[in-house]
């Protein structure tokens, strides 16, 4: 009876899916719950072996133990500074250079427009070291300063205020916008001004949230400048001050460690909970277009 | 049409309809000065001044940089210029040539592995499963979260004592190996952390690739009798075929530039077994403070990740219609 063989291989196939579903879940989900689950253990739990996949009674001293023993509400304060202002300069770079490519006319544009998707083959780290010797002397020559920028605020920000990626993402996302509302803000007499923001960033208000997103979760995980540019506790973003405590606390207090790296996390998680489609859609929009 | 008044709505009609030139005036009338000109320029003059500032001019400054030496005898540390020194320096020293080599190791490692697995994935999350959304949205989570938290993350779960690792491995009767600690060991734990925190974007984009193979391509594949292996090999992987290729090449150039996990759990060691290209451009540049033989390997890598992208514009057929 092969009408039967055929259903009985069907509900095989789809048992072996949902193990291969369980499978991927736990493979992907258990060092995240392992982090959480050791945040709270205290240190002999920590030193057992097999290990407790649960703390007996949760031990919430570990977060208060993470935020003192390391400044971490000023390395909070630090990322909150250099995401809000490195986002947002990127989103007014970004908004702007994509309208100009997208509506107005310039003679040779696209070539002006290959000289911002040029900037997307240049990588941060290729050109780490005049950047940091930039700060560290040329500022003081050019503005005749006693001390170097090194450690500053605008060090860490002003490198990546510019956008190769986000001029793409939205001058992309400007041109599918359906052309009648356009022209019926030019009946209305509507300058560019007005244009943009009162019909275009409405219109393409999921692209640009997208970007703004992309941009906040890339300003908040930046390590590598930040670290080389900062030179103090006072100004180390949370990425660079996580790594300081789990200097700090040697290599077996786990679970203060846990619990800093919770710090770290918690705020990508609720951006990713309200923004999943928008990043997603976003990420995925450079390889499905085109 | 109104030109002069509002110029602002008038452009924006020409730039959509240029082509039509029975609405386009053809008009040199102010030249540079014309006031959409002006706009555009001002639109993006901040962007491009910044990335003149800190992407371009810093390239060249890097280049010019890679042929210097600093003379240390003249106390203002004046530079002379000494011609491909600092390369040669550089492909005469073994680390670096172990540093090119583990970086081609984790390179092809991570690339392979996370293209593979995300393509399992995506084929799983592509079938009709009950929560496969959930399961979605946990994937591509770790790909957000920064490197460094997860590279401490991990080397809790690489402690050989007490870590998750260690206990998994037990039930097998394996012992964990000491994974932080030996040159051997190294690569490959920052290798699964590379790959566990990246799976989730190869899987996001080749779900999207699966999603857009139109359906009656199966349906003819089923009609002439393919079953499941031959409909995946005659239909799926051709389809996919170009995002595979987008996504090899995005994940290259990624993976060149990973740093944050590899400083965090190894610090490029043991004995520079986790040292990549990056890596050794930071060490020779913040550890060293030797700037112009860290320059001379930024040009190495950013020549190398050229060559990756020069070879993607040969294959990609969508390589250049920016033309709006």
């Amino acid at each position: 009876m092969p009408e039967i063989s055929a259903h009985q291989r069907q509900v095989a196939g789809r048992a072996l899916g949902y193990v291969a579903l369980v499978l991927v879940t736990l493979v992907i989900g258990l060092p995240l719950f392992w982090m959480l689950s050791s945040s709270l253990k205290d240190l002999r739990e920590i030193n057992t072996f097999p290990p407790q996949w649960l703390p007996r009674s949760p031990k919430w001293s570990n977060y208060e133990d993470a935020w003192t023993s390391v400044p971490f509400a000023r390395f909070y304060l630090n990322s909150i500074i250099i995401t809000v202002f490195g986002a947002s300069a990127q989103l007014f770079c970004g908004v702007l250079c994509a309208y100009a490519f997208a509506f107005l006319r310039f003679p040779y544009k696209n070539w002006l427009f290959l000289g911002v998707l040029g900037a997307l083959m240049v990588p941060p780290e290729v050109v780490i070291v005049p950047n940091f010797l930039f700060f560290g002397n040329t500022v003081r020559d050019w503005f005749g300063l006693e001390e170097s920028w090194v450690n500053t605020y605008q060090a860490m920000i002003l490198p990546g205020a510019a956008t190769a990626f986000g001029t793409f993402l939205m001058r992309q996302g400007f041109m599918q916008l359906p052309k009648d509302v356009l022209d019926a803000a030019k009946v209305d007499g509507a300058g560019h001004l007005r244009t943009m923001f009162g019909v275009v960033l409405p219109m393409a208000k999921p692209i640009v949230v997208t970007f703004a997103m992309i941009s906040m979760v890339n300003k908040w995980n930046d390590y590598l400048w930040p670290l080389v540019i900062t030179r103090t506790n006072e100004m180390r973003p949370i990425t660079v001050g996580v790594r300081f405590l789990f200097d700090a606390e040697g290599n077996n207090n786990w679970g203060v460690i846990m619990a800093g790296t919770t710090f770290v996390i918690l705020p990508l998680l609720v951006i990713y909970a309200f923004g999943q489609r928008f990043i997603i859609a976003g990420l995925t929009a450079g390889a499905t277009k085109g | 049409m109104a030109t002069n008044t509002e110029a602002g709505a008038a452009s924006l009609e020409q730039s959509k309809y240029r082509d039509e030139t029975f609405i386009t005036p053809k008009r040199r009338a102010g030249g540079l000065l014309s006031k959409e000109w002006f706009l555009f320029l001002l639109f993006i003059l901040p962007n491009f001044f910044f990335l003149v500032m800190f992407t371009y001019w810093p390239l060249w400054k890097n280049l010019k940089l890679s042929f210097m030496k600093t003379d240390l005898l003249s106390f203002s540390g004046g530079q002379e210029f000494v011609g491909f020194e600092n390369y040669q320096w550089l492909f005469g020293n073994g680390t670096f040539r172990y540093v090119v080599q583990n970086t081609v190791v984790f390179i092809v490692s991570c690339v392979v592995l996370t293209l593979g697995l995300g393509l399992l994935v995506a084929l799983l999350l592509n079938e009709r499963l009950r929560g496969r959304n959930g399961v979605r949205t946990l994937v591509f989570a770790p790909y957000l979260l920064s490197g460094a938290a997860i590279g401490i993350v991990w080397a809790y779960i690489f402690d050989p004592r007490f870590g998750l690792l260690a206990q998994i491995l037990s039930w097998f009767g394996i012992g964990s190996p000491h994974w932080l600690d030996r040159p051997e060991w190294a690569m490959p734990a920052i290798i699964i952390v590379y790959v566990w925190k990246n799976l989730g974007f190869a899987t996001v984009i080749f779900l999207a690739g699966l999603q857009g193979i139109p359906k009656d391509l199966y349906d003819a594949a089923k009609v002439d009798g393919a079953g499941a292996w031959w409909r995946f090999r005659s239909v799926t992987l051709p389809m996919l075929s170009p995002i595979s290729f987008f996504l090899m090449v995005t994940s290259v150039l990624a993976t060149f530039q990973a740093f944050d996990i590899q400083q965090v759990m190894t610090n490029g060691g043991p004995a520079h077994a986790t040292t990549t290209l990056v890596y050794y451009v930071y060490e020779q540049a913040f550890e060293a403070a030797n700037y112009e033989r860290a320059a001379a390997a930024a040009v190495i890598l950013f020549i190398a990740m050229l060559i990756v992208t020069a070879v993607q514009m040969y294959f990609s057929e969508r390589k250049v219609n920016y033309d709006a």
